[in-house]
């Protein structure tokens, strides 16, 4: 052992030696539990109906993370039987595949929010998010009412989709050029959303904040919270699941 | 006088940079932030200006400071500044703690939501806190350690100021919603890069002087120290990555998403508590034991298989933080296994640090500053044994997304990162200032227990509130239906919430103490107050029995 004090005598005396081996010691397991992601194939397995964001859900979840909404609620079922039945399927790797950042979370002082997405009604969800203890009495959230009165305050996102396309999430050129007025056309029930629905599947044309007149933040954050968990279809999947 | 004109100029060019940016602005929270950095700017132009001593340039003198004393200036301010952010830091963080009990705290306003105060008061106590606690002591000790003045002296105190602007800009930033949303990395992406630069200039600072050291070997405190801030260079870099939408602008969208993010994020979280929080603080504690102690390291050879052993198992820990979730099971189980293993180098620097003390057990009882050192080494190895417990699948599986962890962490840096500091503040104070002794060292006593009670009310709370929340969740019925609804687990939680605020009520009283107690001591006042641990002396009593005089004898 006097040996292993002796040698080590050597990197005590070189601030260089040091340095080398204390980067060398904390790199390796970063390099053996992160790299491979990126290239072992079933890290994500392909699910059909995962899509990337309009600009008004991707608007609505920059609002979800500006208001720090990871703090208290996650988006993460893991696969136990008490929370499959609380909140639905356990989530899979492919269904965030496409969020820049993933917004898994880490506590749940508030319920998992995956699949929330078409459980209450929009009217149910302003009302919460207005005054959270008026529809859960328990409930300690902050109340957000002002979300209502405000219009959203960057209702341009061609260069938010642009940056996202860069990152690798599949937006068409046209899906960018278009993005604007994908945007007011997916919370204005009078528009034509042809274009729209071509784009992105499954996606929710309405008025969701009970105001027509504007897109308020309300109309983006319930827009992204109407579509959590909405696009993978379980239901047709289920037989497989089975039969495996 | 070249200087002097060269520094007001690159003050100037900030200041007309900054001021671009502003009219540029994408988003009015960027507008604000430029305009934090033009005032900063506009204060350092002005000190610079104003605190020149022209006459004696004139003369031609130059200004060098004694070269036989040791260059302490930013570590006085670093003092100070460690005792202002670690009171506000406590007191976000009782407010906060106090609106999950009472929600009408939120006030309705979106700036003093709980959702944007969480990160502050996170940032406040990690970075802030300990952040100026980790820089102050680390310039501190290696000097002392090298017995060389600081190199570049300068950069050092740009080091300083440029990472209070740092901790400004993010935590008005978290206020007005500027977030990238990644847990203890919230701060965007030009607050990220201005960190870079400060880091890299502390890194330079570091390593410089132990160039310059006049010692052959270098301490082990300086290994952690050296060790924290190369990784962390590596974790904020790496974590950060992000491209903005416009250069004007605040937002930017993370590089990697999904999986890859998550596993990313939790390897940059885990090891912000493992380098910034574990490794720095160990150097802290290299230093501070032993001398207040006045007893040599206990083992030389335990700390160098300790210090590689931890640094190298610290990084593989991230996974356990993502348990059961869409990552893959391999590197879960990776995690896992690491996780546990680390417990093993955590006591190694328990256990050599709690031998330290060995033959001055006595002074546990005497000296208040050697108690807060124990309870910290304690609170640390009580930590880092539940977190590798908690790192088991099967236990965090029920504690995971509940308040057991909540209760976990702030064990940790309740009781090791903040007693530790306490204690380093309360040894630094009368030194740095020159004053024969702290201004009172029977306040220390009143911090150490309200520190303690504070902590224990904390923790139990959080475990019991965790623990049964985890519990009601997968609570069934006899009619193989869930018994408990959400709601009903956060209805239940209510009176943990409330002692949980009260434990950190006294935990913040101490620190009132604490920085009351410093602050006297810089000004030079002694409290005249009874020393501590001495046998008290009663002539009363010290006579012989006669028989008969005493009515007890009858």
């Amino acid at each position: 052992m006097t040996s292993m004090t002796e040698r080590h005598k050597k990197l005590e005396r070189n601030v260089s030696l040091l340095g080398v081996f204390a980067l060398l010691a904390v790199v390796v397991g970063g390099i053996v539990e992160i790299a491979p992601l990126f290239w072992i194939d079933n890290t994500i397995e392909r699910v059909e109906g995962v899509r990337p964001y309009t600009p008004l859900e991707l608007a609505g979840r920059n609002i979800y993370m500006r208001e720090g909404c990871y703090n208290c609620h996650s988006q993460m079922i893991r696969p136990f039987r008490d929370e499959v039945e609380r909140y639905g399927h356990y989530s899979l790797a492919a269904e965030s595949m496409y969020d820049h950042p993933f917004q898994w979370g880490s506590k749940r002082t508030g319920p998992d929010l995956a699949r929330v997405g078409n459980r209450y009604s929009d009217e149910w969800h302003v009302q919460h998010l207005t005054d959270p203890r008026s529809v859960v009495p328990e409930s300690n959230m902050p109340t957000y009412a002002f979300l209502r009165e405000r219009d959203l305050a960057r209702p341009d996102m061609r260069g938010d989709l642009a940056v996202l396309t860069a990152e690798g999430v599949p937006y068409t050129q046209a899906a960018i050029d278009a993005a604007r007025e994908d945007l007011v056309a997916q919370a204005d029930p009078n528009a034509d959303a042809a274009a729209l629905r071509s784009r992105y599947a499954k996606v929710q044309v309405r008025d969701f904040d009970g105001n027509p007149e504007r897109v308020s933040e309300m109309d983006a954050l319930v827009a992204y919270l109407q579509m959590l968990g909405t696009l993978v279809d379980f239901d047709s999947a289920r037989g497989q699941e089975v039969a495996r | 006088m070249d200087r002097v004109v060269t520094r007001a100029g690159i003050w100037i060019f900030v200041i007309l940079l900054a001021f671009i940016a502003l009219m540029q602005a994408a988003d009015s929270g960027f507008a604000v932030h430029m305009g934090i950095v033009a005032i900063a700017a506009l204060i350092g132009l002005y000190v610079t200006v104003s605190k020149t001593d022209y006459a004696a340039l004139a003369r031609g003198a130059i200004m060098t400071n004694d070269p036989s004393r040791y260059d302490d200036d930013p570590i006085r301010w670093g003092v100070i500044a460690t005792v202002f952010w670690g009171l506000a830091g406590f007191l976000v963080g009782l407010f906060i703690a106090l609106q999950l009990a009472f929600p009408a705290l939120n006030l309705g306003i979106e700036y003093t939501s709980f959702g944007r105060l969480r990160p502050l008061h996170t940032s406040a106590v990690i970075f802030a806190f300990g952040g100026n606690a980790l820089i102050a002591t680390s310039f501190y000790i290696v000097q002392r350690t090298c017995r060389a003045r600081l190199a570049f002296p300068s950069l050092a105190r740009f080091v300083f100021w440029g990472y209070q602007l740092f901790i400004v800009l993010a935590a008005t930033g978290y206020v007005m919603g500027i977030t990238e949303a990644k847990e203890y990395a919230e701060p965007e992406w030009y607050v990220d890069i201005w960190l870079t630069v400060v880091w890299v200039s502390y890194l330079a600072v570091f390593v410089g002087t132990l160039v310059k050291r006049s010692e052959p070997h270098i301490y082990v405190a300086n290994w952690f120290y050296l060790s924290f801030i190369i990784t962390v260079a590596m974790l904020h870099l790496v974590n950060n990555l992000s491209i903005p939408v416009s250069l004007f602008g605040s937002k930017s969208y993370a590089l990697f998403s999904g999986v890859q993010d998550a596993l990313t994020q939790w390897w940059y979280g885990h090891n912000a508590v493992g380098f910034f929080l574990t490794a720095g603080f160990l150097g802290m504690m290299y230093y501070f034991v032993p001398k207040q102690a006045q007893r040599p390291v206990y083992s030389y050879r335990l700390s160098i298989i300790h210090f590689w052993s931890l640094i190298f198992l610290y990084i593989w820990a991230g996974p356990h933080h993502l348990h059961y979730t869409a990552l893959p099971d391999w590197a879960q189980t990776l995690g896992m296994v690491f996780s546990v293993m680390l417990w093993m180098p955590s006591w190694g620097g328990m256990i050599n640090g709690l031998m330290t003390l060995n033959g001055a057990w006595d002074k546990v009882r005497s000296d208040p500053i050697i108690r807060l050192m124990v309870m910290s080494l304690a609170f640390y190895g009580m930590s880092t044994f539940e977190g590798p417990m908690m790192s088991i699948k099967s236990v965090n599986s029920l504690s995971h997304y509940t308040d057991w962890t909540i209760g976990h962490v702030h064990s940790g840096a309740l009781g090791w990162n903040g007693m530790v500091t306490f204690a380093a503040l309360y040894y630094l104070a009368p030194r740095l200032w020159g004053r024969t002794r702290l201004y009172s060292v029977r306040m220390v006593n009143w911090h150490f227990w309200l520190a303690t009670v504070g902590i224990v009310f904390y923790a139990s709370a959080m475990w019991v509130s965790g623990i049964m929340q985890g519990l009601m969740w997968r609570e069934y019925g006899a009619d193989g239906y869930l018994v408990n609804s959400f709601a009903d687990t956060v209805a239940a939680m209510w009176p943990m919430y409330v002692m949980r605020a009260f434990g950190g009520l006294l935990y913040l009283s101490g620190a009132l103490i604490m920085a009351w107690n410093i602050a006297m001591t810089i000004k030079g006042r002694l409290r005249i107050e009874p020393p501590m641990g001495e046998t008290t002396i009663d002539p009363a009593s010290d006579h012989p029995l006669v028989a008969g005089a005493s009515p007890a004898a009858a």
